[in-house]
């Protein structure tokens, strides 16, 4: 239950942050302008980062102690396995998970602390005196390194989420056996969608169609 | 048919076991698959090998004793159904069959393919019951229970008590099980006044049993001979949270 | 010599007897019941109902099964209903009625003031199932639903789906695991009883063998109960689960508890036929099935392998409609099943080596369409899919007659107590309320009566009188016995010959069904009972058990099982020969009417006929309590 629920709250998160990207493809004033609005809210900032934080690690903390428990109740593998229904991402939560996490670890590096890139710091501030964060994400995706990382990440989030998205409704008891596979279906477009939407910025970057607002 | 048999065998829990090659031959189509053990055992009695044990005893899969895992699938390939009710012509002649006992961490082996699964009757102790002495029921018209209600109680009461679903349980978790007897007692009016604490003691022992938790891979509802459907693992937790919730404001 | 046995059916009108033997029987104090200790080996309806209430009663029970827990007995596997007169159709259903049909389903060899009973409580057996939770089929209107079951022309049975054993059963373990959990009822699963102590001739305790690790245990008790269940895998192909034997009854048989008719054997008429020579059991499809199928045969021979849409109409032989035209499809089982074998001998019967019948739906599918066949049998039909590959709602079923239920069994009183004091016996195993033949559905019923309403309140009759006499475990009795039981194991495991166990019970199984099954004659027993000591010699000579004592062996179980089926064969010919009429399902060819009906000699027969054990090798010394028929008329069963 305390899995879903922070489970929730980080599908909310990521739909949320999604909304905010994907303002890239509209300019770099309405992206730095929404970077700007968050850094405004100031302590509240810190309310909703150090909530995530906490989700974060709750969510984790669970899971792991969970898998060290499922692990415990299964001493001896079969040697020989076929599944019927259980699908890849049901079966490997924790290792998408423990990739997004290591993934997230970088990308807080990357684009919030900004200490993988030293360009970053010499991106000058926006017409409107906002960071460019429009111009460091541009210059950011334009590293395939980065990109590729970033598109993997994201495709074992959806991975995860393709199981996770659904499965909070049975955790909760939200679902019947009606609603069940309906449900199954809805949660892997979602998270296709998901992976389509983070993805097409750096996709689009690449391909040159977004281009940085200032030249270094 | 010919078949060759990579079966599990153990002498007892604390020795280690391995797989072992045998060969059958001549099984008609219709043998079943339990009934293809039995020709193996004669066969290695005259040999002078110790029978293979495996456990059975309907063998019309009711009773729920049957518990192989055959290819890596709790009850064979022949899904709904019992072990007891797969039959030869499922397989290719010449096939290689791997079979294994349900590798439960809850289900200790007891010798070869025959596992305790003990765990499963504690659960049911722990609440999985309605306490109705006897003598002291009313009539049983006195109490109408609308149909929709009384059948679905029927199919979460179809429960075999196998085990499979947490054998097949990349988890090893219990869930199907339990969920089955909970949502049973809990659809009917009969069941509502031990609802909280049936709940609440029967995931207790489940727990401390030592299964696994539940992730929702839906592995148990796919194996079960009975087809309990994996919604009543939705109803289970939809139960357990009410039970919590009603303890604590109740504190 | 032959004994008369005293039933002590208590005195009074038939409908007050069990009223006012209840207001007469002693009683035990609530606080004095934990001081009693009561043994039940048994776990199925009769033994699990009976352990369950007698520990909420608040006895210390010990229950003991050999399945691996005590919800896998095999009256798991019942699938067509219980009955009850509850009159809820408003077709003229009573008590009178039930107690009415099963005596003369029985064909007038049970008690009447035992079946009266059993009618009586079978209402409250209802309720008190309803109460646990058993879900059984409901109306739209949310109250409880009837179907039509052989031999009779009401709609009493309760059930729920085609799996009504399981959900009783269910009901019976859940109170039993409720009682575990309080302490008042300890389990022993996988434990074996297989001795009986009897101390100055009462039944004291049991000697038991642990299957999983070989231990052999002794347990005093204040009482024994006895709920074992049937002897029908004596034929080794039934359908019953594999594991279910005689030998509980037959050891306490042979320390001196009768044995009573115990060639009254029920052959069930809808079974799915034998297809191979490695079967281990047959199948039983449930008789409901008769309900809205059709029994039939191609007329001519020659037409035995045409599909069914190459028979028209007029070419096929609905038998059982054309024989007994006012029960039709639902005559008795005895009765169907009998035809059934005499169209086959004719050289009619259907399927591979022409031993079936067709069981059709498609006039039922007709009439009521495909979804409503698939709601009433729809489980049996995807069972019969299973094992057959064929599919019933397009072909016809193919059934043939298979041994599925054992009336006979350990003799007891009214009070259900056995000749030995403190040796009770419930459910199938004792002779039961079922005469010669038992009717569909009732099987369950006495299972539940006996042990929720019956033996709860008679057992505390001998109780009251037997505060302070449990013997110890280390007297000299126990010692004895379970000197017994080893050396029994060590000579299993000494032979060491050629021959599997199975291999013994499959040859002693055709010989019984072939001279001591459907249908018996005289010559055929004789050379039974000639070809069953050989057979048994032979075991003890030649049969190979491999492997341990001290460990799960299974092999060992089923031989100790095998040899105690291969004595008790003996015992069930030698009643068959004694019983020279035709009764039920015992049908002696030498008794018939011209029309091929069981031929009653009330003169000579209508009696119990209870066997006392006079040691090895020796005949066993027949006992009869005569039956006296007060308020049914005795006449020649008609379901024309
Ligand atoms: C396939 C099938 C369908 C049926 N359908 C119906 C139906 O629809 N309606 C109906 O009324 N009846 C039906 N019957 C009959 C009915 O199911 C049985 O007669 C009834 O269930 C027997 O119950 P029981 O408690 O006496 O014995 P069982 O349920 O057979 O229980 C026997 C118990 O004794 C234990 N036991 C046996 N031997 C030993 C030993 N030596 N040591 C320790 N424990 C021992 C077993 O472990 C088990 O717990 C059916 C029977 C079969 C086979
Ligand atoms: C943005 C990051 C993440 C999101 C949005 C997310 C979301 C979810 C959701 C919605 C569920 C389903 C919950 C349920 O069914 O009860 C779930 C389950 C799970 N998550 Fe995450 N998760 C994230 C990160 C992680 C990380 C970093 C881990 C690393 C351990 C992880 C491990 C798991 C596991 C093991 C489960 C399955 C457990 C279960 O269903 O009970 N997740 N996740
Ligand atoms: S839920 Fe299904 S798989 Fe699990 S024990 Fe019950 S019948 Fe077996
Ligand atoms: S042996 Fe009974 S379910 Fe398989």
């Amino acid at each position: 239950m305390i899995v879903a629920i922070t489970g929730i709250i980080l599908i909310l998160f990521v739909v949320g942050h999604l909304l905010g990207n994907l303002q890239i493809f509209i300019g770099p004033d309405w992206i730095n302008g929404y970077s700007q609005h968050l850094r405004d809210l100031g302590p509240l900032l810190w309310v909703i980062r150090s909530f995530l934080l906490a989700s974060v690690i709750i969510h984790i903390w669970v899971t792991i102690h969970l898998a060290i428990e499922n692990r415990r109740a299964r001493p001896e593998a079969y040697i020989d396995r076929h599944y019927v229904k259980a699908d890849f991402a049901s079966r490997h939560m924790v290792m998408s998970g423990l990739i997004v996490l290591a993934f997230i670890i970088y990308h807080l590096a990357h684009f919030t602390v900004r200490v993988t890139d030293p360009r970053f710091g010499l991106l000058k501030a926006d017409p409107l005196g906002h960071y460019d964060v429009y111009s460091m994400m541009v210059y950011g995706f334009q590293n395939y390194f980065v990109s590729g990382f970033y598109v993997l990440g994201l495709f074992l989030l959806a991975l995860h989420l393709s199981h996770g998205s659904s499965s909070f409704f049975q955790s909760l008891g939200l679902n019947d056996k009606k609603l069940t596979p309906r449900l199954a279906l809805g949660g892997r477009i979602f998270a296709w969608l998901l992976f389509a939407g983070y993805t097409s910025i750096p996709v689009a970057i690449l391909l040159g169609i977004i281009k940085p607002a200032q030249q270094l | 048919m010919n078949f060759r048999l990579r079966i599990w065998r153990q002498l007892n829990l604390k020795s280690s076991g391995k797989l072992v090659d045998y060969d059958v031959e001549n099984i008609s189509p219709h043998t079943s698959f339990l009934e293809m053990l039995d020709v193996l055992n004669e066969k290695l009695l005259g040999r002078g090998d110790e029978p293979v044990a495996f456990d059975s005893d309907c063998r019309e899969g009711i009773c729920g004793t049957c518990s192989l895992t055959v290819n890596g699938e709790a009850h064979g390939p022949d899904h709904p159904g019992a072990v007891c009710e797969l039959y030869m012509r499922r397989f290719r002649d010449g096939a290689t069959i791997t079979v294994e006992p349900f590798r439960v961490g809850a289900f200790p082996i007891v010798k070869d393919l025959v596992i305790d699964r003990s765990a499963l009757d504690r659960i049911v102790q722990a609440g999985g019951f309605i306490s109705a002495r006897a003598g002291s029921a009313p009539e049983a018209n006195s109490i109408p229970i609308p149909k929709h209600d009384s059948d679905l109680a029927m199919e979460a009461a179809a429960c075999i008590g196998c085990g499979a679903c947490a054998a097949a349980c990349p988890n090893r978790s219990a869930m199907l099980f339990t969920a089955a007897k909970v949502s049973h007692l809990s659809l009917l009016p009969q069941g509502y006044p031990e609802r909280d604490r049936r709940v609440l003691k029967m995931v207790q022992v489940m727990d401390a049993a030592g299964f696994g938790n539940c992730t929702n891979t839906y592995e148990c509802e796919a194996v079960c001979p009975a087809e309990i459907s994996a919604s009543f693992i939705s109803k289970l937790n939809r139960e357990y949270a009410r039970a919590q919730f009603r303890r604590r404001l109740g504190e | 010599m032959i004994g008369t046995l005293d039933a002590k059916i208590p005195p009074g009108p038939l409908a007050q007897k069990w009223r006012s033997h209840r207001d007469h029987m002693r009683l035990v104090n609530p606080n004095n019941r934990r001081k009693f200790d009561v043994i039940v080996v048994g776990s199925g309806l009769a033994g699990g109902s009976a352990a369950a209430t007698l520990g909420e009663l608040g006895y210390r029970v010990k229950c003991f099964c050999f399945q691996d827990s005590p919800r896998r007995a095999h009256s798991i596997a019942a699938q067509g209903g219980i009955n009850a007169a509850k009159n809820y159709q408003n077709d003229g259903d009573s008590v009178y009625r039930l107690f009415h049909d099963t005596i003369k389903g029985g064909d007038f060899r049970s008690r009447e003031a035992n079946v009266y009973r059993l009618a009586e409580i079978s209402n409250i057996i209802i309720d008190q199932c309803v109460a646990q939770g058993v879900p059984f089929a409901r109306e739209y209107s949310g109250l409880l639903a009837n179907r039509s079951f052989g031999g009779s022309q009401v709609s009493r049975t309760f059930y729920a789906r085609g799996q009504t054993g399981q959900q009783l059963l269910l009901g019976c373990y859940q109170a039993l695991c409720r009682q575990i959990a309080a302490g008042t009822v300890e389990m022993f699963p996988q434990t074996e009883m297989l001795d009986l102590v009897i101390v100055d001739g009462q039944a004291k305790g049991i000697i038991t063998r642990s299957l999983r690790s070989g231990k052999i245990d002794r347990h005093a008790a204040d009482a024994v109960v006895l709920a074992t269940g049937g002897y029908g895998n004596v034929f080794y192909l039934s359908t019953n689960a594999r594991g279910c034997n005689v030998t509980a009854t037959y050891r306490a048989y042979k320390r001196g508890a009768l044995f009573a008719n115990p060639a009254f054997t029920q052959i069930h008429p809808t079974c799915i036929p034998v297809s191979g020579d490695y079967q281990s059991k047959l199948t039983l499809m449930s008789e409901s099935l008769r309900n809205d199928g059709r029994v039939w045969v191609p007329k001519r021979k020659e037409d035995r392998d045409k599909p069914r849409g190459e028979i028209p109409e007029a070419d096929r032989d609905y038998y059982l409609e054309r024989k007994y035209p006012s029960y039709g499809n639902l005559a008795p089982r005895d009765i169907s099943s009998r035809a059934a074998k005499e169209v086959c001998d004719e050289g009619r019967g259907v399927g591979p080596g022409g031993r079936g019948v067709y069981l059709d739906f498609a006039d039922a599918i007709k009439r009521l369409g495909e979804d409503v066949i698939r709601e009433r049998y729809g489980n049996l039909f995807e069972v019969y899919e299973k094992i057959t590959g064929e599919n019933a709602y397009k072909v016809p079923m193919r059934i043939y007659p298979a041994v599925h239920y054992t009336m006979g069994g350990l003799w007891v009183d009214y009070d259900l107590m056995s000749n030995l004091p403190g040796l009770f016996v419930i459910g199938e195993a004792n002779f039961s309320d079922h005469g010669a033949n038992r009717l569909g559905a009732s099987a369950l019923m006495q299972g539940l009566a006996d042990g929720y309403f019956v033996l709860p309140n008679t057992l505390p009759n001998y109780l009251a009188s037997q505060m302070g006499k449990r013997p110890p475990p280390d007297s000299a009795e126990f010692g004895e016995a379970e000197g017994c039981v080893c050396a029994r194991i060590e000579k299993l495991l000494s032979v060491n010959g050629t021959r599997s166990v199975d291999s013994f019970h499959r040859e002693l199984g055709l010989l019984l069904w072939d001279k001591c099954g459907m249908s018996r004659n005289e010559k055929g027993l004789r050379e039974a009972l000639q070809k069953i000591p050989e057979l048994r010699e032979q075991f003890w000579r030649d049969v190979r058990v491999l492997g341990s004592d001290q460990d799960y062996n299974q092999a060992l179980e089923r031989a100790g099982r095998v040899a105690d089926f291969l004595e008790f064969a003996e015992l069930m010919c030698i009643d068959a020969l004694e019983r020279d009429e035709s009764a039920g399902g015992h049908f002696r060819e030498e008794h018939q009417t011209p029309d091929g009906e069981a031929l009653r000699d009330d003169e000579r027969h209508a009696a119990v006929y209870a066997w006392e054990f006079q040691g090895d090798g020796q005949d066993p010394k027949l006992h009869r309590e005569p039956l006296q028929f007060e308020t049914v008329h005795l006449a020649q069963r008609s379901y024309k």
